[in-house]
Formats: C-alpha cells, structure tokens, sequence
C-alpha cells in the first residue's frame, strides 16, 4: 500500500558500504509476527479508531488555532496517524516517551485523556502542562510522555540520558525517542546515537521521515537519504518501515522495542507523509503541483480503512460509529478546554525552581528591586526627596 | 578544621556525597582512567567503578543532556566539563532543558544536576581556553549558579549543588585549586543564594566571586596593613540568585563600592552588580561604583598582553584608591547626606 513516493523513499537501496549489521537488520524484516495474533481483528479495529481519533483532534486543533483558542506554534501529525498508533501500541507503559513539537498525538496514544492535551493547547490550568508548555511541551510523568520537545535534536540527549537511568538501576523498562528526518543532520543527533551504541543503552530512535524539514527535503538536507542507514556508523541495528501501515509499524517498532530492551539501541525509520504544511499556518507553497495532488489520493486512513473493509474487518456502518463516537471524545476535549480556567498570574513564580532558594526573583516588570526610600520628613514638600548641596530648603 | 586545599576540598566532597548517595555518580570528559584535567577525581574510578565514574566520549552536548535526562528520572549526575570554555558546546542542553525542564513542564520533572566547571585566564592558554562566561548561565532563571572562592565554600557549596533539585552550574578557576585554606568537618551545606561578608569593614564595599573574591580579601587585607583602610569583602558565591540585600546593605554602611570581576565588563557580571547598587543604595553613595574587570579583547598568548588584560592585585588597589579620593572629594559638599540618611533608613 506504499505509494509510489514514499516506495522510492522507502525501496532498500544496495550499497556497498553497508556494513553486515545492516544487511543482516534486512533479512530479519519477515513476515508479519504474532503480536497480534490474539484479537487480530480487534486490534485493527482499535488501531483504526485511534488513527481517526488522532485525525480528528488535529482537525480540531487546527480550527481552535484558526479561531485564536490556541497560541503559539502548533505543529500536527495529519498523515502520520499510523506511525503514532503503531509506534505507542508496542509500548510498555512503564516505558518511557521522549518526542518533540509534533507531538498531540503521541500524547493521546500514550493514553492521556485528549481533555488534558486540548487544554494543555488553550493553556489552561487542567493541560498536561498545566499550561506552561503549550502546543510543543507535553508532559505526562504518570504516562511516561517525558516531553515534547521544541528544540529541534533537544530530546535526543535527554532520552539517551534516561535510557542510562534505566540501566544504572537494572531496570527492564526502555525509552523510546522519535525524531524528524530533519533532525538526522543535527549534531545531537550523532553523539546521542554513539553514545547509546556505546553504552549498550535500552533505547530506540525512531525517525519520522515525513519527507520534509519544514519545506527542505531530505534529499536537500542529508547526504546518505536512506536515513535507517545512518545506523551503520554506530554498528546499531536498523530498519525502515511504511508508515502508513500501522501494523507495519508496529511489528517493526515491537522488533526494536524488544531489541533495546536486551540492551541494543535500536534506530527504526517510518516513512510517512505530512498532508498538511509545517504548522497550522503554513500554507507549503514550496510543494510541487503533482506533490499536491497525489497527496489528495494518498490518506493513511482511508488506505488503512480501505484495506480493513476488503478483508471484512470493518463495514460501512463501523466506520461510522467510530466517526461517531470519537467526534464524541473531540468535542468534550474542545468543551473542557475551552471550561478549564486560565492560571492565576499569582502562579508565575511557582516553577522556577524546585529547591526554593534565598534571594530567588519574584519581580514583575513593573516593579523596583528595592522599595523607594521614603521621602526625609523636611523634604515632603520638595520636588526631590534628596538634598541638594548648597542649596537651603 | 582541617587545612586542605581548593582542589582536595573538591575531591573529598565527590567522595563523601559518593558513599553517602548511591544515586550520585560522575561523568565527564577523561575523569576516570586520566583521573581528570585537573585531578579533582583522582582515585575516584578505582573506588567506584565505571559504573559511577563514567568516562564520555567528546560530546559536551551529548554528555551533558544525557545527565540531564538521568537526573529526570531521579538520579544525581556531577558532570565535569573540562573547562567553562567547553560547556558552549552544551549551551543548549544547558539552557534550553536543564534550566527549562521544571518550569516547561509545570513543575512535573526536576532536574538534580551539577554542572563542575573552570573558568579563569593566566595559564597562556589563549583566547578559546582563558574565558569566564558563567553570565551565560547565571542570566537564565532557572539555573543556579555559584562560585565558592576557598577551600571551605568549595565543600559547602559543593554539598549544597548535589543535594539541591535544580540544576547548578558550579563554577570553579584554575587559579583556585591549588589555594589552601580551613575547611569544616562537617558536612553542612552552604545555602545557595546567600552572599558572605568574608571581612566586616566601614570605609568601602568590596565585591567579588571566584578568584576575585579571593583578591579581593587579600587586597583588603594588605590596604588594611599598609594604610589603615577598612575595607569590607562581599564574596557573592551565588550568582543566580544574587544576594543584592547583603550588598546593598553592605554599600549603604560604607558609601563606596568596587566591583571585581574576571569576566568582561561590558554586560558583565560586574554590570548588575552596580545596576543592583544604583537601584538599592543611590542616596547613599559618595562615589560613583567602580568595576575591575578583563580587558575586553580575545585573550593572547603572549605572557606580557595576558597579563595586562587580566585584573591584578594593583589594578584593585588603583580603583580603590580612586573611589575613596572621589568619596573624599564628594563629602566635602554634602556632610549631612552620608551620615544622616543610613540612620533614617533601615
């Protein structure tokens, strides 16, 4: 089901400096696994209704942007519905997310109430973030969501740096990290992958090559476009993967989640497509003609849908009920939010530190460092409150 | 009390907090099979093992934002960036995460990190290798940044950083390591955000931080020996938070103040320092406040040019002498003002 341009982005390509842990990440890509095996049929389901979930509360977000409900930056995840479902389905929770800006739907699929996210993006005091973080900063410590992340290559560090937590107490759980194709150029990027590899941490990076660093592609921005590739210079292990298929992404994600968690990082590239511009108002006038219209017959949901209707796995009316019932979830998130109060600017100074301190700044713009002295008694009547040498009042 | 010095303070505090605290460990860059630049772990990685003393690739960023990722979830990594210079490198994980991760993400994550650090010129290391830039830290609220001068705020303000929840930029300077001094044998630690009057005075404020602050108690105390003066020494030792109540107090008994810094003046530490002085004790002042601070060009090689453009012991004593011949001048026309108004004020 993977079109023709992201099969070009994704078609393995021969190349003689490939090293032998590639080829051998290669043979290992075989046939579907058994991880869902059990209620096969209803795990598609599920993994259908949470891609139109994700969907629709994007579809949302971006008319509360539109509308001014949501400030800032607000990035989507419209086209890559399947890679977010697929990727959090094969997550332990008490495995560890670290993501970065576009990140509303791995919030969601990490099982925060969508409530809290769209309050979290109008600001509000009930956001995952207790609305500190916005659109780019998500946070959930009791879902194991250990941020969105803002800085493009920020999180990669951090989670590198989680990931030898988990190691130096001889824990089994396993931090996973997504990233942009963009992101593979950044120089955090290279000393997280060497030091993971190094230190033999529980880890997967999983780039989401949606094809496009803001408007730059991929072949514009690396030199080695066959990023699972960038794999081979840290002799870790790596695949790619469609990312329009959600059960393609999570057999993959399953493989490098269960390889981490022997203590090999593991780097997975998903190949999707943004559908949309970069944010909310960008309108990607640097996309081709032919670019946007195959883009009009290209739909990870509908594909998915498509293929679950051919097999018998969903009708007409089930999709409709799924529509029904997460139009449902999207509009009481959109109602709480738009309920949940605004925070008390007397909040302002609360998480500036953990530890209090002495001397800690708690001054608003407006005010003095130090109260004005008062006026000598002699002086009230004066224009100035100091006295002037020479000068008899 | 037990004489040791700056750099052995250090040493010691990592091993005791070490043994104390299973979940603080090392990691930087040659700190555990080369014992370190400047020796600070010396024994340390035979002690403790690889585990806990984590020698890292060179990758200041990669390095610092994965004790910064260890730190939220709980741990308490002590990073050794070789010197300031290098911790440039990191300014992102730094400033972007360490000092944002609390805040950003409404208190839900902490982020216990120390960050031990030399700055300091006059060892004809250049212009990349001679810089004090722990401004770039100190201007970001969320970071915590201190600067002991001796042996003894070393070992306190060290106990102080690793207990501490947020992250602590711990600044220390090449020309401090090897200075002796007494140092306590309890482990009690200093709280971070409080400034020292190391030497009670009455006739000018003398400020400082690191090095400086050690100048400045020895100039104060040759001045005192050599012309009867009486100076008093602030040491900050907090650079965020900064102490401006025991400063501003401090200028509003002695009417005079000199600020002393390695750093740059322009936009210099120095420079809030006289801001804060300006906004707290104006009416008090009989002088204008004088900083002492780095010439402000790239650091050369050259032993005589380095020398010029680092701060001296005469350079503090000129600027001393200058300010208190100013005061001298001032007071002459306005008598009633130094003596009259501390007393009506509090």
């Amino acid at each position: 089901m993977a079109s023709q341009a992201r099969q070009r982005r994704s078609a393995p390509h021969a190349s003689p400096a490939e090293n032998a842990a590639l080829e051998s990440t290669d043979a290992q890509r075989g046939p579907a696994s058994d991880a869902v095996a059990g209620d096969r049929q209803g795990q598609l389901r599920q993994f259908y209704r949470d891609m139109v979930l994700v969907r629709r509360f994007e579809e949302r977000a971006a008319r509360a942007y539109t509308e001014a409900l949501i400030g800032g930056y607000c990035h989507l995840n419209l086209g890559e519905e399947a890679a977010v479902v697929g990727l959090m389905a094969a997550l332990r929770p008490t495995d560890y997310l670290y993501t970065n800006y576009r990140e509303h739907g791995y919030a969601i699929m990490r099982g925060i109430d969508p409530k809290r996210v769209m309050a979290e993006l109008y600001g509000r005091v009930d956001g995952v973030s207790k609305g500190w973080g916005g659109s780019m900063h998500m946070f959930d410590v009791t879902h194991r969501l250990l941020g969105g992340y803002g800085i493009v290559g920020g999180q990669l560090p951090l989670a590198t740096g989680a990931a030898l937590a988990i190691d130096y107490r001889g824990g089994d759980e396993v931090v996973m990290c997504t990233l942009g194709d963009g992101t593979t150029a950044i120089g955090a990027f290279h000393e997280s992958l060497n030091i993971a590899a190094l230190w033999h941490l529980p880890i997967v990076f999983v780039i989401i090559n949606n094809g496009l660093g803001m408007g730059t592609t991929v072949a514009k921005s690396s030199a080695e476009p066959d990023l699972y590739k960038r794999g081979a210079a840290y002799r870790m292990e790596s695949a790619r993967v469609d990312g329009f298929d959600p059960v393609a992404v999570h057999e993959a994600a399953a493989k490098a989640i269960e390889t981490a968690r022997a203590g090999k990082p593991y780097l997975l590239e998903v190949v999707t497509e943004r559908l949309r511009g970069h944010s909310v108002v960008d309108p990607a006038k640097y996309r081709s003609a032919e670019e946007v219209e195959r883009l009009k017959h290209e739909d990870p949901i509908q594909m998915f849908g498509a293929k679950l209707m051919a097999d018998e796995v969903l009708d007409a009316d089930a999709i409709a009920a799924i529509e029904e019932e997460v139009a449902g979830v999207v509009n009481a998130a959109a109602d709480f939010a738009a309920n949940s109060p605004h925070p008390e600017v007397s909040t302002l100074f609360d998480y500036t530190y953990a530890t209090p301190v002495p001397n800690d700044s708690r001054r608003l713009p407006g005010e003095p460092l130090f109260p004005p002295l008062p006026l000598p008694a002699d002086a009230a009547g004066a224009s100035a409150g100091v006295p002037v040498p020479g000068v008899t009042a | 009390m037990t004489i040791m010095t700056y750099r052995q303070a250090l040493h010691d505090t990592l091993r005791a907090e070490m043994l104390r605290d299973d979940s603080v460990f090392l990691m930087g860059e040659e700190i555990g099979v080369f014992e370190g630049s400047y020796k600070i772990t010396a024994g340390l990685l035979k002690e403790f093992g690889e585990k806990r003393v984590r020698d890292t690739p060179i990758a200041e960023e990669g390095f610092a934002g994965a004790a910064i990722g260890a730190a939220m979830l709980g741990l308490r990594p002590v990073v050794e960036m070789m010197t300031i210079n290098f911790s440039m490198l990191a300014l992102d994980q730094i400033i972007n995460h360490a000092a944002k991760i609390y805040g950003m993400f409404g208190g839900q994550a902490r982020v216990p990190l120390v960050i031990r650090t030399p700055g300091g010129g006059g060892q004809q290391l250049g212009a990349t290798h001679s810089q004090n830039i722990e401004l770039f830290y100190a201007f970001v609220p969320g970071m915590k940044v201190v600067a002991p001068s001796t042996p003894a705020d070393a070992k306190a303000l060290l106990l102080a950083a690793i207990r501490d929840d947020d992250p602590v930029l711990f600044l220390e300077n090449l020309a401090l390591y090897n200075t002796k001094g007494d140092v306590p044998d309890d482990d009690t630690p200093a709280e971070i955000g409080r400034a020292a009057i190391t030497r009670p005075g009455q006739d000018l404020t003398l400020i400082g931080y690191s090095r400086m602050a050690h100048v400045a108690a020895e100039v104060a105390a040759s001045l005192a020996e050599s012309d009867g003066l009486d100076i008093e020494v602030v040491d900050l030792r907090s650079l965020r938070p900064l102490d401006r109540e025991t400063i501003i107090s401090s200028v509003r008994k002695t009417h005079a103040a000199v600020v002393l810094e390695d750093d740059w003046l322009t936009y210099g530490i120095g420079a809030e320092v006289a801001a804060s002085i300006s906004d707290g004790a104006f009416d008090y002042l009989d002088a204008p406040v004088r900083r002492v601070a780095m010439a402000e060009v790239p650091m050369p090689y050259a032993k005589p040019l380095e020398t010029a453009a680092l701060p001296s012991r005469d350079d503090v004593i000129a600027a001393i002498r200058q300010t208190l011949a100013a005061v001298g001048h001032r007071a002459v026309g306005r008598a009633p003002l130094a003596t009259s108004a501390p007393a009506s004020q509090p």
